[in-house]
């Protein structure tokens, strides 16, 4: 096994299609330019000459026509650097590529994925930071895929490439630089499973996408109060692995939900419907961990208190384990501490070696 | 010409009687889905899809019976999707603005207006890559060109050169709005030239004026010349949607008339005898006949609302 970034992870996950498969093609605004859509396709348009492109800035008319190559024998992987982007073409993916397969009577299917990332940081603001997994997940005929770490995101984006559906492949931003162990050369992970990223026994913390790292360090904080917390990282927010997170939650009976888009409406409000109309016991009242509802502001000393993190996550896990207002305090302020303390620490960067702009 | 006069007539005759005999069975309520008839528009899918091949693709809009059929799709499973039955061209979930026939290269007409425009360049995108021969129509009507989604997809067109022929049907009305409330006083076909692509417009009532224009097209498209734009005037007969005329409170007076005495079946059937027409009409009423007899006895599908398989293709590639 080898280290590689997010970003290194998805570069290849598309060099190792475009190489078995002469039917893929990528395209996107900025996709063979020097920056690469943050490193995850640089170098992909000269290793494969007129299959790695550029596009009109024209997102609707660019998906329908993706969507055309796609049922004519293509594989289309469309690039959006912002997922704020792809409000634009939200006809062409629902009306059209979601419906295809369905309105002709199952006559043709539409294998396109579209990668979106989720911008954050160096004060992206309103327009360039959302998070909208909930809209496309809400979709029936589209599938919708965050991975969080390095191996998840090579082997999803390559299943989603294999996949005979449109599928919504998302990327945010502050992962492109996280590194992980990834296997070489061609494998799968399959849609629809999330990963039991930490197991336990004490509370259930189900994230998604980035929140997956927060909660792994809220989780870590945990194990020193004694508490066993199980992170199920989702993977595939549609379809859902119901299975995975009823089984946790029927174990811990406490439920945390932690999501890096709006609270109302959203992921977190369809796991935690799911998982009360599956009859499991609560036995405290799940917590939804998301974003405000209001859009991003974009000063760091705004945008700062506006992201939930791991300190969240930490202060509801440690309530739901019925800890006292005075420990919870303490715990809550130290382990702050401890990432405030880091040299160079702001809350619009992942860490310090990501400066901006990005 | 008499050969391909035949061809058109018989073609426009064929739409218009199929057509008729929907809006005469329409009022039972059997069709239960919204239909959106062709009548007085015939000569163009005639007239364009008489100059294409079998391997060229056509797309099309919520009023596509007459591209579908003109370019050979089954009528059978055309009436059968009407009636909602398990033997239509979409298994009966699409309804008549849902229509596909993959034999015919007939790949799908959609009522999002000019949502099916891209696809078409999209097609012809991936025959362009896969060097496969054959080119891609699509039909629209005079809104799709108010819609971006269409600019989007001429600008591509051209800037690829791909093989696309743009056929814009100009009835001036979308539902029940005059063209002039939506769009400034110019050819549409204006719009296609400023993309730089070759446009025309031609007499979207007469079938052999429309042949002879697609045939013009299509010749250089398959050439690699790239894309080209045919602005077709036409008028619509019937309602939007439903098989009875407008009516006075929605149509200028006089109007309705004025474009039936410029009627693409009467203009042509004036190089016919009588008796020619008759056999003609004798032969495809027995095919309407069995049509909509097929489609009566036709079972309706079953759905389990569970099934995800309606939904999503569930094999992976390998």
């Amino acid at each position: 096994m080898r280290t590689v970034t997010y970003a290194q992870a998805i570069n290849e996950a598309q060099e190792i299609a475009l190489t078995r498969d002469p039917s893929v093609f990528v395209i996107g605004e900025g996709v063979p330019d020097a920056k690469g859509i943050f490193g995850t396709t640089i170098g992909l348009a000269q290793k494969f000459p007129g299959r790695v492109m550029d596009m009109p800035v024209a997102e609707n008319g660019m998906t329908g026509i993706c969507v055309g190559a796609a049922i004519s024998g293509m594989r289309p992987i469309m690039v959006h650097a912002r997922m704020d982007f792809t409000l634009m073409s939200f006809d062409a993916i629902v009306n059209t590529a979601a419906k295809w397969y369905f309105m002709f009577g199952q006559k043709q299917s539409v294998p396109l994925v579209i990668r979106m990332v989720v911008g954050r940081g160096w004060g992206p603001g309103p327009q360039h930071s959302q998070s909208l997994q909930a809209l496309f997940a809400h979709i029936p005929g589209l599938k919708v895929v965050m991975p969080a770490v390095p191996a998840d995101a090579k082997g999803l984006l390559l299943s989603a490439i294999g996949d005979n559906n449109p599928v919504i492949f998302i990327e945010h931003r502050w992962l492109h630089a996280l590194t992980g162990d990834v296997p070489k050369g061609y494998y799968e992970v399959p849609i629809g499973n999330a990963r039991v990223a930490k197991a336990g026994r004490d509370v259930t913390i189900v994230a998604a996408s980035y929140m997956t790292i927060e909660a792994m360090r809220a989780a870590e904080a945990l194990l020193q109060e004694g508490i066993a917390a199980e992170v199920v990282d989702l993977r595939s927010i549609r379809p859902l692995d119901r299975n995975t997170i009823v089984k946790s939650v029927q174990k811990t009976h406490r439920l945390i939900v932690a999501d890096t888009g709006w609270k109302s409406f959203g992921i977190g409000a369809e796991i935690v419907a799911m998982v009360a109309e599956a009859g499991v016991h609560f036995a405290m009242p799940p917590v939804r961990i998301a974003l405000p509802d209001m859009p991003t502001p974009t000063s760091p000393a705004l945008a700062g208190s506006y992201y939930p993190t791991g300190i969240d996550i930490l202060r509801s896990a440690l309530v739901l384990c019925g800890r006292k207002q005075t420990v919870v305090a303490r715990i809550v302020k130290e382990y702050a501490a401890a990432i405030t303390e880091v040299p160079g620490f702001s809350p619009d960067q992942p860490d310090p070696t990501f400066t901006g702009p990005f | 010409m008499i050969k391909i006069d035949k061809k058109l007539f018989y073609e426009m005759l064929r739409i218009r009687m199929v057509e008729e005999a929907i809006a005469r069975e329409y009022p039972k309520q059997e069709m239960r889905c919204p239909t959106h008839l062709c009548i007085g528009q015939e000569a163009i899918a005639a007239g364009v899809c008489a100059a294409l091949k079998k391997e060229d693709v056509v797309f099309s809009t919520h009023r596509s019976h007459g591209h579908y059929l003109a370019k050979g799709g089954s009528l059978r499973a055309m009436i059968a999707e009407l009636y909602g039955k398990a033997t239509g061209c979409s298994e009966g979930i699409g309804g008549s603005m849902h229509l596909i026939d993959l034999d015919a290269n007939f790949l799908g007409a959609a009522p999002i207006v000019a949502s099916t425009i891209p696809v078409a360049v999209g097609v012809a995108f991936s025959r362009t890559m896969l060097k496969k021969p054959g080119i891609a129509v699509c039909f629209f009507g005079d809104a799709a060109v108010e819609e971006g989604i269409a600019h989007e997809a001429m600008n591509f067109a051209v800037l690829r050169k791909l093989p696309v022929l743009f056929v814009c049907e100009n009835n001036m009305y979308s539902t029940v709005t005059n063209i002039l409330d939506r769009q400034a006083r110019r050819p549409i076909a204006n719009l296609a030239s400023g993309h730089g692509m070759t446009a025309q417009t031609v007499d979207g009532q007469d079938s052999g004026a429309v042949y002879t224009a697609a045939n013009k097209f299509v010749g250089f498209i398959r050439n690699g010349k790239g894309p080209g734009f045919l602005e077709c005037l036409t008028y619509r007969f019937l309602e939007h949607c439903g098989p009875h005329e407008d009516g006075p409170a929605l149509r200028p007076a006089g109007e309705l008339a004025r474009w039936k005495k410029n009627d693409p079946l009467s203009r042509m059937g004036r190089l016919f005898k009588g008796k020619e027409i008759d056999s003609m009409k004798e032969k495809i009423s027995k095919e309407i006949r069995d049509a909509f007899s097929f489609a009566r006895k036709s079972p309706f599908p079953s759905v389990n609302r569970e099934d995800e398989r309606l939904v999503y293709k569930e094999d992976h590639q390998s």
